[in-house]
């Protein structure tokens, strides 16, 4: 799995024998303890151990949550109360598990600017990059179904939102929607599909995410000089430095989840999902959860039906692309004087289309919509390509050690600092 | 159900378009308003907010008097059972007490080994029984209005600001810091209290009253509270101020009956991390302190 040379060495008997028929101890000894990492991470690099945690969060909290909950759409919103109000530290165990839902995507939209601001998608990591995205995509399937089991209002509205937008694709949409209903109408039937579905995907994001640090521990990590590793000096083994630190931002990261699951577990959430779903009313402003609310503001910035469904998934999918549409020499941004205020408008443009999508499509809201969707298309079908040909990128450190050590003399482990100039 | 899917399918093809004004015609007075004008809400101190939140034993319980005394009237509570009210972080009745109430109700159950169902007195255990059986008979009752159940309704009501970009920026760097998760209470006693005489140039629809915090301003409840309707046996002042802010925080309380086991959990949990974090961080400085 990993190309450096495995120091796992085991102590006792039987992890000797062990290791002759199953070295799967010393898979994740090269894999967790000897790997080397770049010694100059930052801690926008603690996010994928952080991610990993929100994982494990939302299977432990949400398996419990099974147990108590009913998927029907008689009984769904009342053992939802029930675990708030009856269940041992069911209010703890359901606010976690919402809010955490919350939390992973915060630290996934970190983790994803990170790579687009480091150059962490190109050459050789577009797989480990292409792969990120296809659990980003998982998630947000997950995330939505999970938000349809409380069947409140917004449960209800939103699913009945956003699953009819399939019915904007020619010829077969109604009856692809009629399919994911399972019949005419949201109904019981629909949230107990969900349901099925929501246990499953996390485990699929599970598989993939496997996947995601094979290819990672293959190509080795990027580092804030996007300069390749290219000698050991270059390195620390990942246990106890890389590992030290990713503990440090988990620690930082605990802390401001933990405020919102104490202090604010409903700021992020919706005041209308405490209102039982009823087919019969529909809420004065259909918003889906605010992780979403960018994809949604492009979704309602195209006046057409059709178009709005093909930009929201092309905005998605659009990042797969990246590795190629990307024509930079050099992977960080740090060096790259022009792209780097592009790379800023973007994460503006981003975070604007969120604020506009929590708010009703009408008057200067559309033209602004409009206006930051199309920046955002723009930025990788445009700008990307032609601002990688034309900037000159600046000085660069030849190697990693020397970018933290700042020349040759500074070498504690001597001789290999940048090989190349001899 | 062809009835549902048709209108579902027309929702999406306003979504697209302009769903606010498109939604507020097929709904009514209700959805009047819509996106635009929110009522302002005021904010109130409340004793259960922020990070050292707690509930006022006697707020609750000259809460719950008033919620028996006129809001039972309409307003089931039926997430709440009787035993609720002597647990703790709630008002905290005595045991004795709670039974007694409970046993002032009648309560349905069965079906008994005849088949049929039968009523008897409440006990503890069950929950609050609610004035009307289902919906239905409550709308038939209340001249088509529907008064919900209140187990909920600080939970599913907020202050809706709906604001400009700089201000939602400027509340959230507020709120969050200092967990405010009030709005609905804000809202309750806004409601409460907020019956007026309408604008002159406002025509109410028949059996409407108006109403300053109410989305739209035409609501069909009528003005609830008046002065000196509740005799409170600790002295309180019998105001619809009073009133209106006792029964929305005992109403809070109903919402969430945890929340002192929670705030009380969160310092704890809160003054570990931090202690954690720190220590965390120093042992990380020391390890790389070799490698740099």
């Amino acid at each position: 799995m990993t190309q450096h040379e495995s120091t796992y060495r085991p102590t006792t008997r039987a992890g000797q024998w062990l290791d002759e028929r199953l070295p799967a101890a010393r898979l994740m000894h090269s894999s967790f303890v000897d790997y080397p990492t770049p010694r100059n991470l930052n801690y926008l690099w603690t996010f994928g151990g952080i991610l990993s945690f929100c994982l494990g969060v939302q299977i432990v909290t949400g398996i419990v949550l099974a147990m108590h909950y009913v998927p029907s759409d008689k009984m769904a919103f009342d053992s939802i109360e029930h675990i708030r109000r009856n269940v041992n530290f069911g209010w703890l165990i359901r606010n976690v598990h919402a809010v955490g839902a919350s939390m992973f995507f915060i630290a996934v939209y970190i983790h994803i600017a990170r790579g687009l601001y480091y150059g962490s998608y190109k050459a050789p990591r577009e797989v480990l990059w292409i792969l990120g995205v296809i659990i980003y995509l998982l998630m947000m399937a997950a995330g939505f179904m999970g938000y349809t089991l409380p069947w409140g209002q917004m449960s209800f509205w939103g699913v009945t939102v956003i699953t009819n937008l399939f019915s904007a694709i020619p010829f077969v949409g109604q009856s692809i929607v009629k399919w994911l209903w399972g019949g005419y109408a949201v109904s019981g039937v629909t949230l107990n599909r969900f349901f099925s579905l929501h246990y499953l995907l996390p485990f699929v994001i599970a598989g993939v995410v496997v996947l995601h640090i094979w290819a990672l521990h293959v190509v080795g990590q990027n580092n804030p000089t996007g300069i390749e590793i290219k000698t050991r000096a270059d390195t620390v083994p990942m246990t106890p430095y890389a590992t030290m630190k990713d503990f440090v931002g988990l620690s930082v990261f605990i802390l401001f989840f933990s405020w919102f699951v104490f202090f604010a577990p409903d700021y992020l959430g919706h005041a209308d999902n405490y209102i039982e779903a009823n087919p019969l009313s529909t809420p004065p402003h259909i918003v889906p959860e605010w992780y979403y609310l960018p994809f949604y503001a492009i979704l309602r910035a195209i006046p057409s039906k059709l178009g709005g469904v093909v930009a929201m998934f092309s905005a998605i999918l659009i990042l797969a692309f990246v590795p190629w549409l990307d024509t930079s020499r050099v992977k960080s941004t740090k060096y790259r004087p022009v792209y780097r205020y592009f790379f800023w408008f973007f994460i503006f443009s981003v975070l604007a289309l969120g604020y506009l999508g929590g708010k009703p499509p009408e008057g200067a809201y559309v033209y602004w919509a409009r206006f930051f969707t199309a920046y955002y298309f723009l930025h990788f079908l445009v700008v990307m390509p032609i601002v990688g040909v034309l900037e000159t990128p600046r000085p660069m450190p030849r190697s990693i050690s020397e970018a933290v050590l700042g020349g040759a003399g500074g070498t504690p482990h001597g001789a290999t600092a940048a090989p190349e100039r001899r | 159900m062809r009835g549902n899917f048709k209108s579902t399918s027309t929702l999406v093809a306003r979504t697209k378009g302009l769903m606010g004004g498109a939604l507020a015609l097929a709904l009514g007075a209700t959805a009047a308003f819509a996106a635009g004008e929110a009522a302002h809400i005021d904010r109130q101190s409340w004793s259960f907010a922020g990070v050292n939140g707690r509930f006022d034993r006697a707020q609750l319980q000259r809460g719950f008097q008033v919620y028996k005394e006129v809001c039972a009237t309409c307003h089931g509570l039926k997430r709440i059972n009787f035993r609720n009210l002597a647990e703790p972080g709630g008002p905290e009745f005595s045991a004795e007490g709670v039974k007694g109430l409970a046993e002032s109700y009648r309560v349905e159950d069965g079906p008994n080994d005849q088949g049929k169902m039968f009523q008897r007195a409440g006990r503890p255990s069950d929950p609050i029984p609610s004035p009307y059986k289902n919906e239905q008979e409550a709308r038939a009752v209340q001249n088509g209005a529907y008064p919900p159940d209140l187990s909920l309704i600080t939970k599913a009501r907020s202050a809706g600001e709906n604001a400009s970009v700089f201000a939602t920026i400027g509340s959230m760097l507020r709120d969050i810091p200092s967990g405010y998760q009030e709005g609905g209470a804000d809202y309750v006693y806004a409601l409460l209290t907020g019956y007026a005489n309408p604008p002159a140039d406002m025509k109410l629809a028949q059996g409407m009253n108006y109403n300053q915090a109410f989305p739209g301003h035409q609501i069909a409840m009528v003005p609830p509270l008046q002065p000196g309707q509740i005799k409170y046996e600790d002295g309180s002042q019998g105001t619809v101020e009073q009133y209106a802010k006792d029964v929305t925080a005992f109403l809070a309380w109903a919402g969430d009956p945890k929340l002192e086991e929670r705030k009380r959990m969160g310092v704890l949990v809160i003054l570990y991390l931090l202690i954690t974090a720190v220590l965390v961080y120093f042992a990380k400085r020391r390890l790389w302190a070799k490698v740099h």
